[in-house]
């Protein structure tokens, strides 16, 4: 279909929760596209908020590069408050 | 160190870790979902008009509300489920044509008619009881895409069994020829919701493959003898008789035994030879013809719209 781009629907189901990846759809425009993802995903009051946004203007980590994109993280154990050694009296800390 | 994807993929099924749109998959597991995602996506389409044909003739205003808003839902399922696909590679175009032309299959219990406002009810009850039993247990499928439309689709879908059940009770509290119709209805459903389960477990030549890379959670057999026992109760408190004499239950096996399924019909309808599977496609290619100065208004409008946006920059 022609001039019918694919978008993805977020949607926020309350106030002080993010804006969740519910699914995806074709629309010719952002318009059509928050009419129909009102109507396909918020039947049931499921969101308060509706962010769509066209499939190609998201950048996705390729799984196959996972491995190096993440490897910065995985030796680095004093990120993490069980690193420090503390004795257990203290409180609150 | 070579490594074998097929092997890092089944460790991953085998950890119940879940498969995601761009990881490596085996083709034939791409393939197999495509198929049987768009089957599921088609099924819930076609299944929008045999309840359909039936909302002009709705008895009361809340039976008809809640008919459109099921058959309304079926739609969203369809779009779920094409959405799904499309994560795999699917074009949906495609998908319509090999639909319309009858190369790809739908579930064939919508190939039978709704013939009374009763089938509402038996529908709503058994087919809908049935696919809730199926898409309950592919809400542990191990694609993501479509297991987190399965989860969305079975929380709609408990009340699409209950609105069913909800007209067979009224039927059956109802007068004699209320409750007679109600059984009617039963009599003609009864089996053909046995055969959405599919072929016995020793006919299902994909079951093993489809089991080992967990897009099956449970075999045929087992969801078909599951929805049995979970239904004969239901059909008890209606007073209605299931049409089955072979109908026990067995005290040894913890389950209801049931008669022999009559698979040459399931074949013969499958195949095309039910009373409405040339009408089914035939209704959907018309309303996607009919249909087409809507994409069309819709494409020339989004097309105007970036002329304009164009000249305003130039």
């Amino acid at each position: 279909m022609k001039n019918w781009p694919l978008w993805e629907v977020f949607i926020r189901s309350k106030n002080g929760l993010s804006h969740k990846h519910v699914g995806s759809l074709h629309a010719t425009d952002s318009e059509m596209a928050m009419e129909n993802a009102r109507d396909v995903y918020t039947r049931r009051m499921e969101g308060v908020s509706i962010w769509v946004v066209e499939s190609k203007h998201i950048t996705a980590s390729n799984p196959e590069e996972s491995g190096e994109l993440f490897e910065p993280a995985q030796d680095k154990v004093y990120r993490h408050p069980t690193f420090y050694n503390l004795p257990n009296e203290l409180k609150h800390i | 160190m070579r490594i074998n994807l097929e092997e890092q993929f089944q460790a991953k099924i085998d950890a119940e870790v879940k498969i995601e749109p761009k990881d490596w998959m085996p083709e034939k597991y791409r393939k197999t979902l495509i198929r049987q995602i768009s089957q599921h996506a088609h099924s819930e389409i076609v299944g929008m008009l045999p309840e359909g044909n039936w909302i002009t003739r709705a008895p009361n205003l809340r039976r008809k509300v809640a008919l459109l808003a099921k058959v309304q839902d079926e739609a969203g399922h369809g779009l779920y489920l094409y959405s799904a696909a499309e994560t795999l590679g699917a074009d949906r175009d495609q998908l319509f044509r090999d639909l319309h032309s009858g190369k790809a299959k739908y579930s064939s219990i919508f190939n039978y008619p709704t013939l009374s406002w009763a089938d509402m009810g038996a529908v709503g009850w058994l087919v809908d009881g049935a696919a809730i039993m199926n898409q309950v247990m592919l809400c542990r499928t191990s694609y993501g895409p479509y297991a987190r439309a399965m989860v969305r689709i079975c929380k709609e879908e408990s009340f699409h069994q209950r609105q069913g059940y909800e007209i067979m009770l009224t039927l059956c509290n109802g007068t004699p020829e209320q409750k007679a119709m109600a059984q009617d209805a039963l009599n003609r459903w009864w089996w053909p919701s046995l055969m959405m389960f599919g072929p016995t477990d020793a006919e299902s030549t994909h079951s093993e493959q489809a089991m080992k890379w967990k897009i099956k959670r449970k075999t045929n057999d087992e969801l078909r003898q599951q929805f049995i026992d979970v239904t004969v109760e239901q059909a008890e408190f209606l007073g209605l008789t299931i049409p089955d004499p072979d109908l026990k239950w067995n005290e040894e096996r913890g389950h209801y035994d049931f008669g022999a399924i009559d698979w040459e019909e399931f074949w013969r309808v499958v195949k095309g030879g039910g009373t409405m599977n040339r009408n089914r496609i035939k209704t959907r290619t018309k309303a996607f013809e009919e249909g087409a100065w809507v994409r069309e208004a819709a494409n020339a409008y989004a097309e105007k719209q970036e002329q304009k946006l164009k000249s305003q920059v130039a």
